[in-house]
């Protein structure tokens, strides 16, 4: 039985050049960045050009990149260190309502410490607008974060508008881009960011790595206390195997971002059209143009995802779902209703995640075994009844 | 995640469907939290000949209702009210802590069946 994996918004495969040079960093030149020695220097070397690599991925210098263990620890130290450094100069933060729990989590803790926050609306399509960023702005605000590209439907966000709005009134942007970087150019100064959080096993590099940028000048108070590594801004003695792969990981991204987004956005529209020839009562959730070039999330009327991803695993293909019962919460996904879907329409979504390795003919597997999996659930629903 | 039996259950599904003439139904549940359960009763002399049953809802809950109608399925009134949804949950060789609350869902849309029945 064929295995497609259409989850690569959850993670993705190592490259096998990336596992290679991770490897020589472990056992072959494993000394630790900080010492004297050339067991230590050697390795130095190798993390320095990791970092120009992926600083090279944004646009950015490499002086203002900051290995973290991954996006999740980006986006803390992004919003709650932003947020307690510019503390004297006022307690109100703008972010959205579609923004990673990550964001979100570290949004609440803020509020638990006395600061303010609002959480921008969406539009059905999932898009933040511009003008409502503006007139959320008062004198206190100090902090606006908003996500590249959302992991649920991969709609793109304007931010260079809203970078140039925080620009104006002094206020520091950080944008979530771990859905982004790797998937679409991303430049920092472009995007008018003072923070930006990336991580690596969302480009084929290995779990447990990520980087925070921050611009020149930006203050950030500290969250992990000890060595001064990483320019004093993130204590820890720094995972080599993890930068190097990241950097590796980083250079490939950048070279094959022009092919693959052409491969790619053929692949997901070949997708989204086959779904829409060959399916009755479904909702393509999110943008159809400013959308991540590998990004599928459709809502399949009157069942359930949870089902649905069963049925498809039993097919060899992976994929998620924004019902709640994946989730083990009792409400769907934020997204979702944020976008204005009802609970049941949001319980009844499949997010179809490509990318490097899916073929045009896992596509028609998919396309070809989705059709009487979406009958079968139908004809136990008893939804669908009601609509014949 | 899921045992063999729930699998089975989910895969193959016993008694889908609604019951042309019922005796009783019951539903219970709602789309908002994602799990809505259907059963129907044809009761002949104070037994149950035939059942059927739709849901909404994912994997465990699909297959506690399939096992719960397989259940019923030619005992009596007084039998079926005694099923729980331990009884249930035991049946499928178990369900995870999470979905627990799904089998409580299939009994406790049998036992609005059965009230349903009675009341007429």
């Amino acid at each position: 039985m064929s295995r497609v994996y259409l989850d690569h918004s959850a993670t993705t495969p190592v490259h096998r050049e990336v596992a290679e040079v991770m490897l020589e960093y472990m056992t072959g030149k494993f000394g630790n960045p900080s010492s004297v020695h050339s067991f230590g220097r050697e390795v130095k070397k190798a993390m320095e050009d990791a970092r120009a690599q992926v600083a090279a991925l944004m646009g950015a210098k490499p002086e203002e990149i900051v290995f973290t263990s991954g996006g999740t620890e980006a986006d803390n130290m992004a919003i709650i260190g932003g947020a307690l450094a510019n503390r004297k100069k006022g307690n109100h933060i703008i972010t959205s309502a579609i923004e990673h729990h990550a964001v979100v989590d570290s949004c609440h803790y803020l509020e638990k410490q006395g600061f303010k926050v609002t959480y921008l609306p969406v539009d059905d399509e999932g898009i933040v607008q511009v003008e409502d960023v503006a007139q959320a702005i008062t004198p206190e605000t100090i902090l606006i974060t908003i996500m590249h590209a959302n992991n649920e439907v991969g709609t793109i966000q304007p931010l260079g508008e809203i970078g140039l709005l925080a620009k104006e009134k002094g206020i520091i942007f950080h944008t979530d881009a771990v859905q982004s970087l790797g998937k679409i150019p991303v430049d920092v100064n472009e995007l008018q960011v003072d923070l930006l959080s990336g991580s690596a096993h969302k480009l084929y590099g290995p779990k447990g790595i990520g980087c925070l940028y921050v611009r020149k000048g930006t203050k950030l108070e500290r969250l992990s206390h000890g060595g001064g590594q990483e320019r004093r801004r993130r204590a820890g003695t720094e995972n080599v195997p993890g930068i190097v792969g990241f950097g590796k990981a980083a250079q490939l991204a950048k070279d094959h971002l022009p092919a693959e987004t052409e491969r790619l956005t053929k692949l997901r529209d070949k997708m989204i059209a086959g779904i829409e020839a060959n399916v009755e009562h479904v909702k393509l959730n999110g943008h159809r143009e400013k959308r991540v070039p590998g990004n599928v999330n459709f809502s399949f009327l009157f069942i359930e995802g949870e089902s649905l991803l069963l049925s498809l695993d039993m097919k060899g293909i992976g994929a998620s779902s924004g019902s709640a019962c994946t989730s083990g919460s009792l409400d769907p996904s934020h997204v979702l209703l944020a976008m204005g879907l009802s609970h049941e329409t949001a319980h009844g979504s499949l997010r179809l995640t490509l990318g490097k390795d899916n073929t045009e003919e896992e596509i028609d597997y998919v396309l070809q075994e989705l059709p009487p999996i979406i009958l079968r659930l139908r004809a136990m629903s008893p939804l669908y009844q009601h609509q014949r | 995640m899921y045992s063999e039996k729930v699998m089975d259950h989910f895969n193959n599904p016993r008694n889908v469907g609604e019951l042309e003439d019922p005796s009783g139904v019951g539903e219970v549940g709602n789309a908002s939290c994602g799990d809505i359960m259907r059963i129907s009763l044809k009761v002949e002399d104070g037994i149950i000949t035939d059942v059927k049953f739709k849901t909404f809802g994912c994997g465990a809950a699909v297959a506690t209702s399939s096992m719960v109608t397989e259940m019923v399925k030619g005992k009596t009134i007084e039998e079926a009210l005694k099923i729980t949804n331990k009884s249930v949950a035991e049946a499928l060789d178990g369900l995870p802590p999470a979905k627990m609350h799904c089998s409580n869902l299939a009994a406790d849309a049998l036992q609005k069946a059965i009230e349903d029945y009675q009341s007429k």
